[in-house]
């Protein structure tokens, strides 16, 4: 049986339908019901829906042999995982953003406020400039607003959200899409149903 | 004097197995009593699997580590032989933090270590002990075997920094070949380096299924020496019962400062991670003033919680 971590939402729907192109149907899953774990004895399957920030958590400890991961979180939380395909799906990109007119000064300390304190603490080091980082769990707009912070890192789609508050995006630190994830240990052990899934997936 | 084996839990029990198998193939045990100072681990940082190390001072004021880690202890109080074979087991608590947790661990571990002239043929009966020791702890697992030599040929030959080989090596270990590629070509390299560079990721299972692949792609690039070392050592295999259980992945890294040529590890289904790391250290034998070849491997007792309850 191979088990499979989707996250929730739009994107793992539309995940959902490649791996059922790729061989591995499960039809009561798109059946709108609550339940979160669905098993298809005959294509040998079990999904899961779960939070999209915990898929590689799932993913690395071995709960599920595979799953679908934004690139955003592997960078952030670096787990022990292959990564065995970009999906081309759910694109955006990593940025750090600003109330417009923004102008660094460099004389002090960058407040950065972030989801990914990793990813800020990484970009900024390569750049050599010095901050102090903000974590915040959402709305991370509102700090320069409330002046929290000077800019924010965060995920940017179309930009709507920044357009909306006043803040633009001042730098691309990354772009950012889905990736098909597997447990190292997983993977020696069903090799061949991974294999299928990454072969059929990257047509 | 008498006991029944029954007032054995199961780890005890492969912690038994194990130093019997290894007292078995002429292996001799290295207890650590005592406490090494602190500057033997700092200075090797990279080679432990966790950077944290217990700390304290001793009646003369040294500072002083609790034991994080068996191998630099065992390199550093055993006499320098590079003519002889010298073989050494070990079974001891070792004290680190694991990732992702914010305390440190008493972590029961037992390992082997081979010292001196090591050749293909020693090499050989390490992995063999490797393979040995999984099978007593589950009879479903899988050793996977890499070799630094022909990976380093393709990474090294990439004109790039050191900082963006890191993160090469780090695709590599991931099996990422889309970031391999992106990773190149935002570096201006010839992608024919990335694309070798992937077609070595893309030789991995069963010997029979990968070693013929190998040696053309080998063959092409001169490597015909560092091919034909490694059909020798994994040749072993060849006729054992194991010999289904053994996978070539060049995806298994290990730091390049201290790992050498052959490097393998253990998985066991039904556990998430890696039960059982090795290989040849021979640079790390160099940086500590060693003229003897090393290879060795550890099993990593705690991880092995799951499939005993």
């Amino acid at each position: 049986m191979l088990n499979v971590a989707l996250p929730k939402g739009r994107l793992g729907e539309n995940v959902y339908r490649l791996f059922e192109a790729a061989g591995f149907p499960c039809p009561s899953l798109l059946d709108g019901s609550r339940k979160l774990i669905f098993e298809n004895e005959e294509a040998q399957v079990r999904y899961f829906w779960a939070k999209p920030s915990d898929v590689a958590i799932y993913v690395e400890r071995g709960a599920a042999d595979i799953g679908v991961a934004g690139k955003d979180i592997l960078l952030e939380y670096e787990p022990d995982v292959y990564e065995l395909l970009d999906l081309q799906m759910g694109k955006c990109r990593m940025a750090v953003a600003a109330p417009k007119d923004y102008q660094d000064d460099s004389r002090y300390t960058l407040k950065v406020a972030t989801k990914f304190s990793r990813i800020a603490r990484e970009y900024y080091t390569s750049i050599g400039r010095d901050i102090d980082i903000i974590h915040l769990n959402g709305s991370i707009e509102i700090a320069p607003i409330l002046g929290l912070s000077d800019v924010i890192v965060d995920i940017v789609e179309t930009g709507t959200t920044l357009k909306e508050n006043n803040l633009e995006v001042i730098e691309t630190i990354v772009p950012i899409s889905a990736r098909l994830i597997a447990n190292k240990s997983s993977f020696k052990f069903k090799q061949a149903q991974i294999e299928k899934i990454v072969r059929e997936m990257s047509k | 004097m008498e006991f029944n084996i029954d007032v054995l839990d199961e780890s005890e029990k492969i912690i038994f197995a194990l130093r019997t198998l290894y007292r078995s193939q002429g292996y001799r045990r290295y207890r650590m009593s005592k406490f090494e100072e602190y500057d033997l681990y700092s200075r090797n940082k990279d080679f432990l699997v966790s950077d944290s190390v217990i700390t304290f001072m001793d009646l003369n004021g040294k500072l002083m580590a609790l034991k994080p880690d068996v191998t630099l202890s065992l390199i550093k109080n055993n006499k320098d032989k590079p003519e002889e074979i010298q073989k050494l087991y070990y079974n001891e608590n070792v004290y680190r933090v694991q990732k992702g947790s914010d305390s440190f661990k008493e972590i029961m571990q037992a390992g082997l270590e081979c010292f001196g002239a090591v050749d293909p043929a020693c090499i050989s009966e390490v992995l063999m002990l490797a393979a040995k020791s999984l099978d007593l702890i589950s009879p479903d697992f899988m050793l996977e075997i890499s070799d630094l030599e022909i990976l380093s040929f393709f990474l090294d030959r990439i004109p790039v920094s050191g900082d963006v080989r890191r993160e090469l090596l780090k695709c590599v270990s991931e099996k990422n070949r889309h970031e391999i590629l992106h990773l190149l070509r935002s570096h201006e390299v010839q992608e024919q380096y990335g694309q070798d560079l992937i077609r070595v990721l893309e030789l991995y299972g069963g010997p029979d299924h990968v070693m013929e692949g190998l040696r053309d792609l080998c063959a092409e690039k001169g490597l015909e020496e560092e091919v034909e070392r490694l059909t020798r050592v994994i040749s072993v295999f060849r006729e054992s019962a194991y010999k289904d259980r053994i996978l070539i992945d060049f995806s298994a890294v290990s730091d390049l400062n201290y790992y050498n040529g052959i490097i393998f590890r253990g998985f066991i289904s039904g556990v998430p991670e890696e039960v059982l790391s090795g290989g040849q250290y021979d640079r790390l034998m160099k940086k500590m003033g060693r003229k003897s070849r090393a290879c060795g491997f550890a099993v990593y007792l705690n991880k092995l919680q799951g499939i005993m309850r």
